[in-house]
């Protein structure tokens, strides 16, 4: 079967977890991985799987005499934001794991289809990965006025760029809580814990429901769409069953990771990279079968 | 080492942000104005504002606002004479956005928590506290889980950012005496000249004062208390009797004593809804080390599903919960009502 080749920029946790995803994939060939350290762990990981490699940067990569459909951005938003219109002029379709921002959010079982032909799609972030699905699951069999989500990571999943601009995760989640999770308003938490061994990641989320909600409803359409996920990523559960009260729902959700490279407590950085998959082969499928012209 | 010329520790009542656990976080404008000039007459240096759980601590998780804290914070910088007005936030839960809107309201002091082992979260809003001219404190909350060496190296790293002083935060209660001169002696020595050292004790196994003496030996000079110990868990250190101890030993405090036992006693008891008292769930937080503002929700969850509050936070402790995962306390709990259903 022909494959849609593929690029990923950034060969740290998520590039390097990212990699072996893609590596099983029917309809992608992660064909290039892109570092800035030549003796980063990811990089030599990616040259043992047969992977070309580079530690120089992005020019390296768009100087190729055929440069790859698809590009995954594991980097930073900074970095994201300075070659975005790189990959844009070259007509390379960008996958933005990083909190920039720059295209539509996409949550693969909320909106998977909507911007297969857009440039660049931003995978929001792991707590929106994991928590908007939800309140997208409330929200499409009643109004949902306010949704609210805590997100807690294990600290040693958290790493320098999250820690550096936690105000980003809060801000974006909350906003894809509202626009992609169908919340009219939205809030977003984020709490790190250090426990040792490390506890997986553990998603609350809140949903107010208006007075005579049909809970039944509510309650199955949680359940489906948590089979959805599961399609992609094994480890999403409910810890407990939805509890009601007199004002809202309260959805609690663990995520235990694939443990591809990162270890599975990191369920918070697998659900990113899970889900980058997904939308890069539902991308790429589109791509094969000429739905996209590029 | 003490705090000024005047003061050799200043104070920092409490009672309007940590008491807003133990009131539902319903705090009403004329709450804030009695307590506040109250406090202020009786010499108290510095009072802190907001929901229990900082800026943007209204929601589901940790209970919503009757009142929106800024509001509170308005009212309290509008009565205040002599005293200073502080807040709290946490990153995680609140912005930089909130730290531009305490500058913006007036307050003096901004406070700024992270768990004990997470204190490179908070690096920017330090930065921009500064920036916007707020004298800056930070919180290593659930001190008593790592040892004073590891709290030092996490003070550095607060105190490198911008902040003032760093505050050994004994969330749960469980620290006791030498636990905590040892970590203040600890921060001491790394901070040197670079920052100043705090202590916020709970009465969770009744040494809120006593701790507070030892903090103030090994060298801190900034104190919190709450008046009548209105605060979560078993209440916080009573202010009142701080001062008095204080006052006993000859550490300048600036706080008239007997003016502030009329305060406690007539102004903020009746905006209590009952006192803080040192009940069974109180002690098992301080005994298994959990976090204090989980209690009121501890009762509610043990109450809605049918099973044992102690239960509840045993388990908190055992699941190693910090600060700000209220929402596992019903999970929690839906739990062990369904181990008793089976069982």
């Amino acid at each position: 079967m022909r494959k849609v080749s593929a690029a990923i920029v950034g060969s740290g946790n998520i590039g390097t977890d990212l990699m072996y995803k893609l590596l099983r994939s029917d309809v992608i060939e992660p064909r290039f991985m892109i570092g800035i350290d030549p003796a980063s762990d990811g990089l030599r990981r990616a040259a043992t799987a047969g992977i070309e490699t580079s530690a120089a940067g992005v020019d390296w990569l768009l100087e190729r005499d055929q440069p790859p459909a698809i590009v995954f951005e594991a980097t930073s938003a900074a970095v994201h934001r300075a070659n975005a219109p790189r990959y844009e002029e070259r007509g390379i379709v960008a996958i933005d794991l990083t909190p920039a921002a720059i295209g539509p959010y996409v949550v693969p079982p909320v909106n998977l289809d909507q911007f297969l032909d857009q440039p660049n799609v931003n995978m929001v972030t792991c707590g929106g990965q994991a928590t908007v699905p939800m309140v997208y699951a409330v929200s499409r069999v009643v109004r949902v006025p306010y949704g609210e989500i805590v997100a807690t990571v294990a600290s040693e999943s958290a790493g320098p760029g999250t820690r550096a601009n936690i105000d980003e995760f809060t801000r974006t989640t909350a906003n894809a809580v509202k626009v992609l999770g169908g919340a009219e308003s939205g809030k977003a938490i984020i709490v790190l814990n250090p426990a040792d061994p490390p506890l997986l990641m553990r998603d609350t989320i809140y949903c107010a429901l208006p007075e005579g909600s049909d809970h039944t409803l509510v309650r199955e359409s949680i359940e489906s769409m948590v089979h959805e996920v599961q399609q992609y990523v094994p480890g999403y559960r409910l810890t407990s069953p939805p509890q009601f009260d007199d004002e809202k729902v309260a959805i609690f959700v663990e995520v235990e990771g694939a443990g591809d490279y990162l270890p599975k407590f990191a369920g918070n950085l697998d659900i990113m990279t899970a889900a980058a998959t997904r939308v890069g082969e539902r991308i790429a499928g589109a791509v094969l079968e000429g739905m996209v012209i590029r | 080492m003490t705090f000024d010329e005047a003061l050799d520790i200043r104070v920092c009542d409490s009672s309007l942000r940590d008491g807003s656990h133990a009131k539902g976080h319903a705090f009403t404008i004329e709450d804030v104005r009695s307590i506040v000039r109250g406090l202020d007459s009786a010499g108290v240096p510095v009072i802190e504002v907001s929901h229990g759980d900082g800026l943007g601590g209204s929601s589901f998780n940790y209970g919503r606002s009757l009142v929106d804290e800024r509001e509170l914070i308005a009212a309290a910088v509008a009565v205040a004479g002599n005293a200073k007005i502080a807040t709290l936030m946490l990153p995680g839960l609140g912005t930089k956005d909130d730290i531009r809107s305490a500058a913006d309201l007036g307050t003096s002091i901004i406070r700024i928590a992270t768990h004990c082992t997470e204190a490179d979260i908070a690096k920017q809003h330090f930065g921009l506290a500064r920036e916007v001219g707020l004298e800056t404190v930070g919180f290593l909350m659930m001190a008593h889980t790592i040892s004073p060496d590891d709290l030092a190296k996490q003070a550095r790293i607060m105190a490198d950012a911008g902040c003032q002083c760093v505050y050994v935060t004994d969330s749960a209660g469980a620290l006791i005496l030498d636990q905590v001169s040892d970590r203040v002696a600890a921060l001491r020595e790394e901070l040197g000249e670079d920052a100043t050292v705090g202590f916020h004790g709970h009465q969770n196994l009744a040494l809120g004062v006593g701790n507070s003496i030892f903090a103030i030996r090994a060298g801190a000079t900034q104190i919190d208390g709450c008046t009548r110990s209105f605060g979560a868990g078993a209440g916080n250190t009573p202010t009142e009797a701080l001062a008095a101890a204080c006052d006993k030993l000859g550490i300048r405090t600036g706080i008239d004593v007997l003016r502030l036992f009329d305060v406690a006693e007539e102004i903020v008891r009746p905006v209590m809804d009952g006192e803080c008292v040192l009940d069974r769930l109180a002690l098992i937080m301080g005994y298994a080390g959990v976090y204090s503002s989980f209690l009121r929700h501890a009762y509610r969850a043990a109450d809605r599903y049918g099973v044992s509050g102690a239960d509840i936070l045993l388990k908190c402790g055992e699941r190693k919960l910090v600060g700000g995962q209220e929402d596992q306390i019903i999970d929690i709990a839906v739990e062990l009502a369904a181990a008793r259903g089976n069982a």
